[in-house]
């Protein structure tokens, strides 16, 4: 990247709400129905009907801006977007355009330990569109085929202040929205199917520089990694563009993710002509004092909070912290275990290591998974009991990851259980000493790898099931004797 | 307030409606006229008047979050042009 330049960015976030009904109809909301079976004549926009938003849908916008640090506001109300596009039917899409009902938050991210704060311009509620089927590639396709069960359901657009500088910041403060998002209880958050989708405006300038370059829209962005990538291929090309003196303009891209570039989507003649108008259909929606009240006092342990918790009560460092505060599953997991099995590093170790290790190679998330966190403590104890190594337990956990099955019976099973009979082993080390008297000649000579030598050989006679603590030990005291 | 060809152009892109030139022509002097008509009301003092953008004295009016069965798919699709497979079918978009 050419230090020349600074990038900006600003993200546009879409989330699903959790709600069981649509915004404006009671239609179920489930992921994975069958084409167009949660539809109604209202979210088909046939005419004649009339929209009825759903007080859950308010609340969690009102949840939503607070967990934000947003003003609430006291009046808001929906608008009308207009446009032709067979996924929405009604062909205009409700919407708050003038009068959102969040405004003026901000959110603390973190980068290589540099704390940032990036503003929240906006959130505001609106309808969701439906989903479109293309036969074969989008090319050759002859026709799409409609669905309209996403059509209506309840989004919050949360609209970040232009105040991102890094590819990595975009990717910092999208993690951070999805775990406060997560922890407030509004969404799922699945980007995988859709129920968290972002776009972001990119544009870069020469440093120093006060006012913003050209900005470009980025569209489907539907993974973190797609996120940072095309904000790094985006802004090299407008750097390359403005280098080779060609003259940048605003325009919507989409990012392919087969060849890792952003393709122009839209030409400029096509402008953006929405039309906004407020919503006759939609009575205003005011949020007073009492109700905002209400929902603060209901609301959950953030991100940031529990990561102070974790620190200041369970004594762990700020990083294992803000590891185990992504996801509240995560925290879950760890708050349950520590419960039982009161060693919170520990237990943070594990999960950081070995279990984040498994989740990642099966991308899987930690509530996909058939562990539960009292098997893990399970595991622990027998450690602490000696039955089985820390080496030998990470087997059995992998075991405990993929089967389910509880560690005692793993243990069992495989034989697993760790050889702490001394005369067991003093016989094995003094056969594997008599066999090599080479190596007790380099140990006396002064060889320290010597000793690991034999340390390995023991374990690899016990297949690592022999007691490390008390092979050290005996092993020590019969090389003394040579 | 004339409303020249171009603007009926762009607005007949916008509702994806194909005009003929007299058609233009004809829709450019007639929403002229209703331009102007409505025009009158910016004669009006309202310095000091909020927007209305709602009729009734209504606020908050809201329904609970508790699932209907939505309409039978048979009876959905029984509107629409044409269908497959359980969807609306359109031409092709890109």
């Amino acid at each position: 990247m050419n230090r020349e330049y600074e990038i900006v960015v600003g993200l546009e976030v879409h989330v699903e709400l959790k709600t069981k009904t649509k915004i404006f109809c009671s239609c179920s909301t489930e992921f994975g129905a069958e084409p167009n079976t949660q539809v109604c004549p209202g979210c088909a926009g046939f005419p004649g009907t009339l929209p009825v938003l759903n007080r859950k849908v308010v609340e969690y916008g009102i949840k939503t801006g607070l967990a934000l640090n947003c003003e609430i506001a006291e009046m808001s109300r929906f608008d009308r977007k207009n446009y032709f596009y067979p996924d929405l039917p009604k062909a205009y899409q409700i919407s708050q355009f003038y009068m959102p009902i969040c405004k003026n938050g901000y959110l603390d991210i973190e980068v290589d330990g540099a704390k940032k704060r990036i503003g929240i311009t906006r959130a505001h509620l609106e309808e969701d569109a439906g989903k479109l089927v293309h036969q074969g590639t989008i090319t050759s396709t002859e026709y799409s085929l409609v669905d309209l069960n996403r059509g209506g359901m309840g989004l919050l657009e949360i609209v970040s202040e232009p105040d991102i500088r890094s590819a990595q910041e975009a990717r910092a403060y999208l993690e951070k929205l999805r775990a406060v998002l997560l922890f407030a209880g509004v969404s799922d958050c699945k980007m995988q199917e859709g129920s968290l989708r972002c776009d972001a405006n990119v544009s870069v300038r020469p440093r120093g520089q006060k006012e913003l370059g050209t900005r470009v829209e980025i569209k489907n962005l539907n993974s973190f990694r797609a996120l940072e990538k095309s904000i790094e291929y985006e802004a090299s090309r407008q750097i390359n563009a403005i280098e080779d003196g060609e003259e940048l303009f605003q325009e919507t891209r989409t990012w392919d993710e087969e060849k890792q570039v952003t393709r122009a989507m839209r030409s400029k003649e096509d402008a953006e002509d929405y039309r906004y108008f407020p919503d006759p259909d939609l009575a205003p929606v005011y949020v007073s004092q009492e109700w905002i009240a209400e929902v603060s006092a209901s609301m959950p342990e953030l991100p940031d909070q529990a990561r102070q918790r974790l620190v200041n009560d369970c004594g762990l460092p700020d990083y294992d912290a803000s590891i185990l505060t992504l996801t509240p599953a995560t925290l879950k997991f760890f708050d349950e275990a520590v419960t039982e099995y009161n060693q919170p590093k520990i237990v943070s170790n594990w999960i950081m290591g070995e279990l984040n290790r498994l989740l990642n190679v099966n991308n899987m998330e930690i509530e996909d998974s058939r562990l539960v966190p009292g098997e893990m403590v399970k595991l622990l104890k027998l450690i602490d009991a000696g039955t089985i190594s820390g080496k030998i337990a990470k087997t059995v956990f992998e075991e405990m990851f993929s089967t389910g099955k509880e560690p005692e019976q793993i243990i069992k099973e495989k034989g697993l259980v760790q050889i702490s009979d001394e005369d067991t082993l003093k016989a094995m080390i003094d056969d594997i000493v008599a066999a090599n008297p080479k190596v007790v000649e380099d140990y006396k000579n002064g060889k320290e790898k010597a000793f690991g030598f034999f340390v390995g050989q023991l374990m690899k006679a016990t297949r690592g099931q022999a007691n490390p603590a008390i092979v050290n030990k005996l092993l020590q005291e019969r090389l003394s004797r040579e | 307030m004339a409303l020249t060809i171009k603007k009926v152009e762009h607005l007949a892109i916008l509702s994806r409606l194909t005009l003929t030139d007299e058609e233009k022509e004809s829709f450019a002097r007639q929403m002229s006229d209703i331009l102007e008509y409505a025009d009158k009301l910016n004669q009006l003092d309202t310095e000091n008047i909020e927007p209305m953008v709602y009729i009734l004295p209504a606020l908050n009016v809201f329904r609970e979050d508790e699932v209907i069965p939505s309409t039978p798919r048979e009876e959905l699709l029984a509107n629409a042009s044409v269908a497959e497979d359980g969807y609306f079918k359109v031409p092709k978009i890109l």
